[in-house]
């Protein structure tokens, strides 16, 4: 895996919102790198910067928010690229989006728009990013949804969304995304609003077509059990923070930070045969507009070692095997 | 399709009853019939009445008939084309009404495509430059131009033509053209004189136009779908168009169900206050010499024109929006 | 499926300090929090409340009284109220006096200021004998001079006072408002709520009412009603015939919300849970529902006033609604009909400055309100 070549890279990303009530710190310090073929899984729990850092990626933020620093550079033919530095309307970034990096949206129901077909929504990215005629653009879409499952794609490509259930509109976004073969897909919660018969075939379908395309991807999700199933590496974000980066397996069997460790103690086992007491993380999130200082973590962690962590933000430290981790008990080697 | 509008054209046919009720109501609202005022007039010329001659004329009128008779009778002669007779004018309402039901929809029909000529493209500005200037500007004068009473503005835009012409009425046609047969050139002079009364009319409905349209482009811009087709590449202006306008434009297109009733309602006070041929004055006259033939049509002419106009709106709304069609 | 959530939610104790004043806030004072922060309703609050208080207090706060007419002051133009005598200051406000000449040729009157009459603006002057209420009786008015004409906002073809006939206009103009949207008021929550709870054909046929008061022209309508009001009747009587007219249309707005919010709250668990505990419908209704949407009826009657106002306005200007003797500003506007006389007085066109304000006013008020209404939406 290592050696495949580095496909984007991520370097101490902040994307801020500005409003009224004051600046939101969305994303603060963020820094992760995907290869090529590699799937990452970014978990945390709502509002800790999952989405902003994909949106922030293709440079879709809502109008509000802005990158603050940090780059995002992305191999693109064999050049690197840093996004940050583009005209978030420009056509350097059109060609990316959609083309390089495609994403999956959480909402099949709302990212589809319901007064065109499916199909007149699928042709429209293939015709904007491969030069092609109406109709090899339709066979190519149809091509598409046949791949990712979708019964009778001769007939369903004409049909409006809201005429479709919502695994078969989960798998058409799935089919829109991939349609030009993105190096990297961006899955932003793809299983969250689909019913669980159909997460599991969704989370397969996924498997399967990033395998066969060759492609990278980034999962975004609160679901632990998402991440163990498609996942090489997983990221741990709390308030904006990456707080802890490992391999899957690592991470699992042998979580370093307070708030990873909490997250995988509130989490049920399943098949272990025994009644298990679940632990929940003690406190709730704070708000993003009153960030504590120091470690964002402090007020609600177990290890928190006073004049330390509510005063000095750890720094991002390398263990061994690729595991790092922002935490005060641990010390670079 | 076509199923839907046959189903909306049916449920026209009750509404249509209760119009022609309401209108027959009205008719038979006044006090007294037409005879009474009709003998009050003569004694108060100090006329002799001979009260055979004017039982004589009720029956002739078909006074004399039980309520409901006379509705079915009215409704009837309707069906015919034949709104009946008025009084005042001594001619067949229908004529009255069709002399000068044209320039009232030419003046409303102008004020809609003004209305939403204008509307479109601002409220597109203001809800894509949110809090800009000119957001301000438009949302100001918008706001100005709901609360000003069309006839105000009328009455303010006669009065700058008073002073600038000396004239006291707008008019609809330049002297040259009043009698001259239809030509082109007659054509171009009522486009000339019809933008006024137009704007007149298309104020209050633009301003509020602009504040639907506003509101739903904003509301439609957070909507994901947009994320969506921007992380496709589109560019900002196609998408813009493609996604986000197109579904505002539908409540902007069901708008037009209580835009038409204000155009109408606008029409009547502006024409009067310009001096303009059209029903307005015929219906003001007839209704203070208790015409009640002549109001009651006007009544139900309006009312009909405006329920026809809905429903052509309701069927431009189904063929912009697929799920609408299968709805009602 | 493991999910973070769940397991977060467990315990979570920890209010901000912040935040506490906001959790323990009752809706109405989150409601005023709300509609305060936004300025210019509460500046148009305040200009209605002014309005009303010259509407209520009308005698004596009008300079004049505003059927006192004086053919020697006929269409004269507004007086100024001034602090500088020829460049000089002086703190007692004054106005000139104004002397007429009549042109021999056209018979045409015009005014001129003459700087010779100087009148000391005063406060709580003796004037014109008035009744306040008819219950107290006075003479004296909050401002006004003691000799010669103090016409702010000029006189009419009578030499009437306009200001004082805007201010006793805006008495009726405004309460026809009031008056209007309290019927509406009523109309609108039983058709509304009976259409909202019952659901079915009972809401078919309100919601058919409703579409058909909707989709045809009012105007027409009012006018052919307001000519069937008998021509025996008084000024009173008129009045309120006219106002049950224009609420006879008025009160579908407010139907459809109160529907809207029944429908939904219908569906709300804690009227699942005050049925399942044995209230009856009207309990349920008047005391658990009602309350919960108070706030967005006021906002909606707050935004109804306006096309009450534009109604009166409007028939009593074409000559179809009130009539002289009364005043409003619909009336007072009915003069400023004839285009002549108007370039020559366009002084009478101010009643529809005042229209405008309070429309404008009520409008600005009714969008705050209406985004206040909500005070769980967003904070």
């Amino acid at each position: 895996m290592s050696q495949s070549p580095l496909l984007l890279s991520v370097d101490n990303l902040a994307t801020h919102f500005f409003s009224q009530e004051g600046i939101l710190e969305a994303v603060d310090g963020v820094s992760f790198d995907i290869h090529a073929g590699e799937a990452l899984g970014i978990a945390g729990e709502s509002g800790c910067g999952k989405s902003v850092t994909a949106q922030s990626i293709l440079r879709i933020v809502p109008k509000n928010g802005k990158i603050v620093t940090g780059a995002i550079s992305l191999l693109q033919n064999g050049e690197s690229v840093d996004l940050v530095q583009l005209d978030d309307r420009g056509q350097e970034i059109r060609e990316i989006r959609g083309g390089e990096i495609a994403m999956v949206f959480q909402e099949p129901m709302a990212a589809f728009s319901m007064v065109y077909t499916i199909g007149n929504q699928i042709t429209e990215v293939i015709r904007l990013h491969q030069k092609c005629s109406q109709d090899e653009a339709r066979e190519r879409a149809i091509e598409m949804l046949q791949r990712v499952g979708m019964p009778i794609p001769e007939q369903t490509i004409d049909a409006y969304p809201f005429a479709l259930s919502g695994g078969m509109r989960q798998r058409a976004m799935i089919a829109m995304a991939l349609s030009c073969h993105p190096s990297l897909l961006i899955a932003d919660e793809p299983t969250t609003a689909v019913d669980v018969t159909i997460q599991a075939q969704v989370l397969e379908l996924m498997k399967d077509l990033q395998r066969d395309m060759g492609m990278a991807l980034i999962v975004i999700t609160h679901d632990l059990a998402v991440i163990s199933e498609l996942c090489d590496r997983v990221m741990i974000m709390y308030l904006g923070k990456d707080v802890e980066s490992a391999p899957a397996d690592v991470i699992f069997r042998d979580p370093k930070h307070p708030y990873t460790v909490g997250l995988l103690r509130s989490v049920p086992e399943l098949g272990e045969g025994h009644t298990q007491e679940l632990d929940p993380i003690s406190g709730s999130v704070p708000s993003p507009y009153r960030r504590p200082a120091g470690c964002p973590f402090h007020p609600r962690c177990p290890e928190f070692i006073p004049d330390v962590c509510d005063v000095e933000l750890p720094p991002q430290i390398e263990l061994t095997g690729g595991h790092r981790v922002r935490c005060h008990l641990y010390v670079q080697d | 399709m076509w199923s839907f509008i046959l189903r909306r054209i049916l449920l026209m046919v009750p509404t249509l009853l209760v119009v022609s009720v309401i209108s027959f109501a009205i008719i038979e609202a006044p006090p007294g019939d037409y005879m009474d005022s009709y003998v009050n007039a003569l004694l108060q010329q100090q006329e002799a009445v001979d009260p055979a001659e004017i039982e004589s004329l009720r029956k002739r009128y078909g006074l004399d008939a039980p309520t409901y008779v006379r509705y079915f009778r009215w409704l009837g002669n309707i069906m015919q084309g034949n709104l009946g007779r008025s009084l005042e004018w001594n001619q067949p309402v229908t004529k009255l009404i069709a002399d000068r039901l044209p320039w009232s929809l030419a003046i409303s029909v102008a004020s809609f495509f003004l209305a939403y000529a204008l509307a479109i493209p601002i409220g597109f500005y203001s809800a894509t430059r949110q809090y800009s200037i000119g957001d301000y500007v438009f949302t100001l004068i918008g706001f100005i131009g709901l609360a000003t009473p069309n006839f105000l503005l009328a009455l303010l835009i006669l009065w700058y033509y008073f002073v600038a012409t000396g004239n006291v009425a707008v008019g609809l046609f330049s002297n040259e053209y009043l009698v001259a047969p239809w030509s082109f050139a007659k054509f171009i002079d009522l486009l000339k004189h019809l933008w006024l009364p137009a704007l007149v009319v298309g104020t209050a409905g633009t301003a509020g136009l602009i504040r639907v349209m506003r509101a739903n482009l904003l509301d439609e811009l957070e909507r994901p779908y947009v994320m969506v087709a921007r992380s496709k590449g589109l560019s900002e202006t196609k998408l813009l168009f493609k996604y986000p306008f197109r579904i505002a434009m539908n409540p902007v297109a069901s708008t037009i169900g209580w835009t038409l009733p204000t155009l109408v309602n606008g029409e009547l006070l502006a024409s009067l206050v310009l001096g303009l041929p059209t029903i307005a004055p015929l219906f003001v006259g007839a209704l203070l010499s208790q015409d009640m033939f002549l109001a009651g049509s006007v009544v139900m002419v309006l009312s009909t024109l405006t329920l026809v106009g809905t429903l052509l709106s309701d069927i431009v709304l189904a063929w912009l929006d697929p799920r609408i069609r299968g709805a009602i | 499926m493991a999910v973070i959530e769940e397991g977060m939610q467990s315990s979570s104790s920890g209010v901000n300090a912040g935040e506490e004043d906001l959790s323990v806030a009752t809706q109405w004072q989150l409601i005023r929090w709300k509609f305060m922060r936004h300025k210019v309703a509460v500046i148009s609050l305040v200009l209605i409340a002014i309005f009303y208080l010259f509407a209520i207090f009308a005698e004596f706060l009008s300079p004049y009284d505003p059927t006192n007419h004086d053919t020697d002051y006929m269409f004269m133009p507004p007086q100024r109220v001034r602090f500088f005598d020829e460049g000089k200051f002086q703190l007692r406000p004054f106005v000139y006096g104004m002397t007429s000449k009549m042109d021999e040729n056209t018979f045409r009157t015009t005014w001129e200021l003459d700087k010779t009459q100087k009148y000391a603006v005063k406060l709580f002057v003796r004037g014109d004998p008035y009744e306040l209420w008819g219950l107290f009786e006075s003479t004296i008015h909050l401002f006004g001079v003691e000799e010669g004409t103090m016409f702010l906002v000029g006189t009419d073809k009578m030499g009437r006072d306009m200001l004082s006939r805007i201010i006793f206009g805006g008495r009726i103009s405004l309460s026809v408002g009031l008056l209007g949207i309290a019927i509406s008021f009523v109309i609108g929550v039983i058709m509304g709520g009976v259409s909202g709870y019952f659901g079915g054909v009972t809401d078919l046929i309100i919601q058919r009412i409703i579409e058909f008061l909707r989709s045809i022209p009012t105007l027409p309508l009012w006018m052919a009603l307001s000519v069937a009001l008998p021509p025996t009747w008084t000024v009173v009587q008129i009045y309120f015939g006219i106002v049950v007219i224009l609420s006879l249309v008025g009160w579908t707005g407010l139907a459809r919300v109160v529907r809207g919010k029944f429908m939904s709250l219908r569906e709300e668990e804690y009227v699942m849970a005050a049925q399942l505990n044995g209230s009856n419908e009207s309990r349920v209704i008047f005391k658990h529902m009602l309350p919960s949407f108070t706030s967005h009826i006021i906002a909606s009657l707050t935004l109804s006033v306006p096309s009450m106002i534009l109604g009166e306005t409007a028939l009593s200007f074409i000559g179809l609604g009130l009539q002289n003797p009364a005043i409003s500003w619909g009336v007072l506007l009915n003069d400023a009909q004839r285009i002549i006389v108007l370039a020559d007085s366009p002084w009478l066109l101010s009643p529809g400055l005042f229209v405008i304000i309070a429309i404008l006013c009520f409008n600005f008020v009714g969008d705050g309100l209406r985004d206040a209404a909500d005070p769980y939406s967003s904070i």
